[in-house]
């Protein structure tokens, strides 16, 4: 579904990310973890495409095909999504007047998704504007159910989420990470977490550890979740050098 | 010639020469011509069709009260709906001013005679506009439409346009002010007086359409007795050379409201100086200016807003926000508040000034819209936030306007 080749990322005049080399087959969800400023959000934006990013060497595959030259449009449309930790504030657009356009472009309805999610008091106001950290989680993943993309990009679903919404979230993500498998079209995400409560809700076929831009470590999430939280990520770090050793 | 009238005529001779505050100065001179210079644009009456619609009037007049129609300096047409005989007037002026003396009470007392050279132009020059008069209680559930068009090259319109809301009436006036496709050089001079007596609700668009070498001075006054409203609307999305226009709303009844909109696009190489001015003057009186501009190509805009208070109990609010499109345009907001012998009133404004923000564009670009519809939905939303009571149709021709503005048509 993706794939990453030796990718070098610039942001600013500084290199962000260095030699970023990962696969994700179709159906697989990956973690990606790592201290904070370690590049995480970096990455899944530029994935994306999103322009504070700039590729300076590297390829990014998305179901066979070259992406890292395409528009961040072209890529929603060829199938990736965003569900980003903070979003801009957007007071010109409605929560609603968005969802119609995207239910028009995507071919899928919002109203029933809206109710699910708990959005309909949102749908009338300037998107993100005032949202607490629960909402616009929310309203990220309600435009992602509309859109139904087959690569989801989600950066830490839950942080600043009280319990309630986190059950939730996880729900949606569940649903948008295995909806298509009846029609054999298998979706596939890559998510960034700091608290791993998102494994309570879905299975994660993988973990990654980003450290100062340079993926160091991978493997069984779960068993990466337990070390950090055993030895920090200083931890890995030692191991690195020991594995270097 | 009456008295009063000879007084205006005088006072008008005087400030022929006098510019006006703000905006920049031209000669209106090379614009009066006594007769038509028939230089009318070809298919006239499709044309013609197409420019008043681009300015809310509706040819039909399906869902309207009542029409005039001004083409040039000539009045095509008043008519008012069947159903609203009785409750409303309109129509030419001159004919309105033979009929009625007392209208002369009423003749240039919200905006003065030499003001500028403009309003002396008016005066010395005028040729038709429009008196309209919503007599007392009258509810008028339809709008009331105006167009006055300009079909000659070269031409201008000195218009003079009284609009009454008698004690208790309520009404909402849409006014087109447009040119016909293929003529790209006039002037305008509108001055529009308005009076909204005790009780009264008025609400005033005016949506102006002209071209790419048209000068523009509307000068508009509005006298508010107490517990009336004035709501005045502005729409400006078409090129233009040149509007300068600041116009002045009186609170002078207890508790008189009156609020401005004004949603301004600058395109070509138009030199747009907009604002408004209210004046509150009665003991719980409420004002507010809103204008929301979009600086595009190499536009100049200067948006104003002026609130005097004058009585403790006064409250109002003044928003500016412009939003620069090209690298070439420029922008300037000059919110002002003065408050004289009040010092209880309560007067507050924000202003900005800013690019598209091009985050926004991606987060959008990120769902799935092209880079043109996301440019288009972010413009659509910021013409329109914080605006309130703009008319259904107001909000789908910016809508539409600004969508083919965006994507490269007109």
């Amino acid at each position: 579904m993706l794939r990453v080749e030796h990718l070098t990322v610039q942001a600013g005049n500084q290199i962000i990310l260095e030699d970023i080399s990962f696969t994700i087959p179709p159906g697989q969800t990956h973690l990606l973890l790592g201290p904070n400023g370690s590049g995480k959000s970096t990455l899944l934006r530029a994935i994306m495409g999103l322009g504070e990013t700039k590729v300076v060497e590297g390829k990014i595959y998305f179901k066979g095909e070259d992406v890292t030259d395409l528009s961040l449009d072209e890529r929603a449309r060829l199938g990736m999504g965003i569900a980003m930790q903070k979003p801009p504030v957007l007071p010109e657009v409605t929560l609603q007047g968005l969802a119609e356009i995207l239910a028009e472009k995507f071919g899928n309805g919002w109203e029933t998704v809206a109710k699910e999610l708990n959005c309909e008091y949102l749908l009338n106001r300037g998107l993100n504007v005032m949202f607490s950290g629960g909402e616009s989680k929310r309203a990220e993943l309600f435009q992602l159910m509309i859109q139904r993309p087959q690569l989801l990009l989600v950066d830490e679903p839950e942080s600043g989420v009280d319990l309630e919404n986190i059950v939730l979230i996880g729900k949606v993500l569940k649903f948008l990470l295995k909806a298509e498998k009846i029609k054999e079209r298998e979706h596939s995400g890559l998510i960034i977490t700091h608290t791993g409560h998102i494994l309570n809700y879905i299975n994660a076929d993988k973990g990654y550890i980003l450290i100062k831009g340079r993926l160091v470590c991978e493997g069984n999430p779960r068993d990466l979740f337990e070390e950090i939280s055993k030895h920090g990520f200083e931890g890995c770090l030692e191991c690195v050098v020991q594995k270097r050793i | 010639m009456r008295s009063s009238e000879k007084d205006l005529k005088e006072r008008a001779e005087k400030a022929l020469k006098k510019p006006a505050v703000y905006g920049d100065d031209f000669d209106p001179s090379r614009f009066i011509r006594e007769e038509s210079n028939g230089k009318t644009a070809p298919d006239l009456d499709q044309r013609l069709r197409e420019a008043a619609l681009m300015s809310g009037f509706d040819l039909e007049e399906k869902n309207r009260s009542g029409s005039y129609f001004q083409k040039n300096d000539q009045v095509l047409y008043e008519k008012v709906n069947q159903i609203y005989h009785g409750q409303v007037e309109i129509m030419a002026i001159e004919q309105a001013l033979e009929k009625y003396d007392w209208l002369w009470d009423y003749w240039w007392s919200a905006v003065a005679v030499d003001a500028d050279k403009y309003t002396a132009y008016t005066e010395l020059y005028q040729k038709g506009g429009y008196f309209i008069r919503i007599l007392p209680g009258a509810r008028i559930d339809q709008p009331i439409q105006s167009c006055l068009l300009m079909s000659e090259n070269q031409g201008s319109q000195r218009v003079h346009n009284i609009i009454i809301a008698e004690e208790g009436s309520r009404a909402e006036v849409i006014s087109g002010c447009t040119t016909v496709p293929k003529v790209d050089a006039g002037m305008h001079l509108g001055v529009s007086e308005f009076f909204i007596k005790k009780g009264a609700f008025l609400s005033f668009t005016m949506i102006h359409n002209w071209a790419e070498n048209f000068y523009i001075r509307p000068r508009t006054g509005a006298i508010v007795d107490e517990d009336a409203t004035f709501i005045n609307n502005y729409l400006l999305l078409n090129p233009v050379k040149s509007i300068q226009s600041n116009p002045r709303a009186i609170l002078r009844g207890k508790g008189a409201k009156s609020r401005f909109n004004s949603i301004i696009y600058g395109r070509g190489n138009a030199n747009l100086d907009l604002g408004s001015v209210i004046e509150l003057v009665g003991e719980d009186t409420r004002g507010e200016a809103i204008s929301r501009a979009a600086a595009g190509d190499r536009s100049q805009i200067t948006m104003r807003g002026k609130l005097l208070a004058r009585n403790d109990t006064a409250q109002a609010r003044l928003e500016c926000k412009g939003m620069l499109l090209s690298p070439e345009s420029t922008m300037q907001a000059i919110p002002e508040l003065e408050v004289k012998g009040a010092p209880q009133a309560d007067l507050n404004h924000e202003a900005a000034v800013g690019p598209i923000s091009r985050e926004a564009v991606e987060y959008l670009m990120a769902r799935g819209l092209n880079e043109e519809e996301a440019t288009s939905l972010l413009i659509q939303g910021f013409m329109k936030v914080g605006i309130s009571g703009l008319p259904k149709i107001l909000e789908q021709m910016v809508d539409e306007m600004v969508q083919t503005i965006s994507s490269g048509g007109l």
